[in-house]
């Protein structure tokens, strides 16, 4: 188990260096997203880009977010925010459940060249099919750990769709520095999640017999 | 009455910041069983950190302050409407000083009231009791936690879980394994068995505000109790499902009667920040507890 500090942007080199179990801490901007920032960015963005249907607002979004999310993270949250004069700080930011975003991320992984998500619980099969073919990992940060990630939030850049989608489900553009966090999928086909699962499902079957 | 609101933020402040310490002191002493330096250990580490840092700064503990269910036994002839205005005065203004997240979402559009308060939230239940003081008590039911909830409808073959109580151990253990680490493990287990689909749901709710200390008073769920504590945590899922020997923290059973065509088991999931407060108003007093 390794570990390593990592900056946006992250090349792929340093992102299939990662292996499961290795920690990291994390540091650069990232943009928060969850579900209905997901639905938002294949839906609207992404198809509406394809069909060319983008209104002009949503066009200048889309090319921020190409922007910053290549070779860059999203972030599985939905804060608590306070407002500090005509900006924001972040209160309490610890992740949210990524399995919900497993029917749009891989096409999120690959369309913005992300080299990691963060989040809690893990994702499924999909997702890290594309991590390994787009070189990225996922990221967990504890969850709960939502006082110490705030802390680590230097400064609060923009907020993206508050008004439509509420505070927690907007998508937030922070500056981080060092958010620990531990590779639980990585860029080979490996996923801690599954490997828990499975000897999990076994210790079940033998705790049934008893 | 501003002082009763003011009183019911104090209460919300204290379960959204500051974590019981009988919760607490499990943790650390998951933290002694768990291998020195692996991910599990830091996981939990880095857990009795946070809460740390959420108390000393009065910040929540998590991000998502969940659902706040209240518990309101109020002496008879007391105003429930009044107290339920309060109640809901208390959680917008909660919310307003970012001591809870506005967690209202409209379900057919999507908007976010951005007070916490909407149809059936907060949750608030009501009963009468006798003598002269009002007692509040704040449980706040993390979203992802609940996703991983279950409820069972005994006997299930698939489990060979019929209806007795080695039953019910077969389906808890199943629900904490489908569980996997995503409801935030390592986690407290309430649990009913009995009753129907709501009022089970309603009453393994109830069952988290007991202190990890609290055993049931019934012998045979007592045992249970213990038994499903050692036996989930042989299950290797960990704190946040990294692997380890943490994957409950407690385990408290609640009984209801049950119609005769029903044996209903229902899991009510707690994330490790088991958030639960208590106070109490008599004469004008106000005493906060727990």
């Amino acid at each position: 188990m390794a570990s390593y500090d990592l900056t946006v942007p992250i090349s792929e080199k340093e992102a299939r260096a990662l292996q499961v179990g290795d920690t990291v801490r994390l540091s650069g901007i990232l943009v928060t997203a969850r579900d209905a920032a997901h639905r938002y960015l294949v839906e609207t963005l992404m198809q509406g880009r394809s069909s060319g249907s983008l209104s002009e607002a949503d066009l200048a979004l889309y090319q921020s977010l190409r922007t910053l999310l290549h070779d860059g993270l999203i972030y599985h949250c939905g804060p608590i925010v306070r407002r500090a004069g005509k900006s924001w700080e972040f209160v309490a930011t610890g992740p949210t459940t990524s399995s919900r975003l497993e029917q749009y991320e891989p096409e999120v992984i690959s369309h913005f060249g992300l080299r990691g998500v963060i989040g809690k619980g893990g994702m499924g099969a999909e997702t890290l099919a594309a991590l390994e073919k787009q070189g990225a990992a996922y990221f967990h940060v504890v969850g709960g750990a939502a006082a110490l990630v705030a802390r680590r939030v230097q400064e609060v850049l923009a907020v993206h769709k508050r008004a439509e989608m509420g505070v927690p489900e907007a998508m937030w553009v922070v500056r981080v520095a060092a958010v620990p966090a531990v590779v639980t999928m990585d860029s080979h086909g490996r996923s801690l999640h599954s490997k828990v699962e499975r000897a999990s499902a076994a210790a079940l079957e033998r705790l049934l017999k008893q | 009455m501003k002082s009763l609101v003011d009183s019911l933020v104090e209460l919300i402040r204290r379960a959204s910041t500051d974590l019981p310490a009988d919760v607490e002191a499990a943790l650390q002493a998951a933290l002694g069983r768990e291998e020195p330096g692996s991910v599990a250990a830091g996981a939990i580490e880095t857990i009795l950190e946070n809460v740390g840092l959420a108390r000393a700064d009065s910040t929540p503990i998590c991000q998502d302050t969940g659902t706040p269910v209240f518990y309101v036994s109020y002496p008879a002839g007391q105003n429930t409407i009044e107290l339920r205005r309060q109640i809901e005065a208390a959680v917008a203004q909660a919310t307003k000083k970012a001591l809870l997240r506005p967690n209202a979402v409209d379900t057919l559009t999507g908007r976010n009231t951005g007070n916490g308060l909407g149809l059936g939230l907060p949750v608030v239940y009501f009963e009468e009791r006798a003598g002269d003081q009002l007692e509040v008590s704040l449980l706040l039911k993390g979203g992802g936690s609940e996703n991983v909830g279950a409820q069972y409808a005994l006997p299930s073959a698939a489990l060979s879980a019929g209806r007795d109580l080695d039953g019910v151990r077969r389906v808890v253990l199943d629900g904490v394994r489908r569980a996997q680490g995503r409801g935030c493990a390592p986690a407290v287990l309430g649990i009913a068995i009995g009753g129907d689909r709501a009022t089970g749901r309603a009453h393994a709710a109830r069952q988290l505000l007991r202190g990890l200390d609290e055993a049931s008073s019934v012998q045979e769920l007592a045992e249970l109790e213990g038994r499903l504590l050692a036996e989930c945590n042989q299950l290797g899922i960990g704190p946040m499902g990294f692997g380890g020997k943490t994957t409950v923290l407690g385990v408290r059973i609640g009984l209801l009667h049950r119609h005769p065509a029903s044996y209903f088991v229902t899991i009510a999931y707690m994330c490790w920040a088991c958030r639960r407060a208590r106070m109490s108003v008599r004469r004008g007093k106000v005493t906060f507890t727990g």
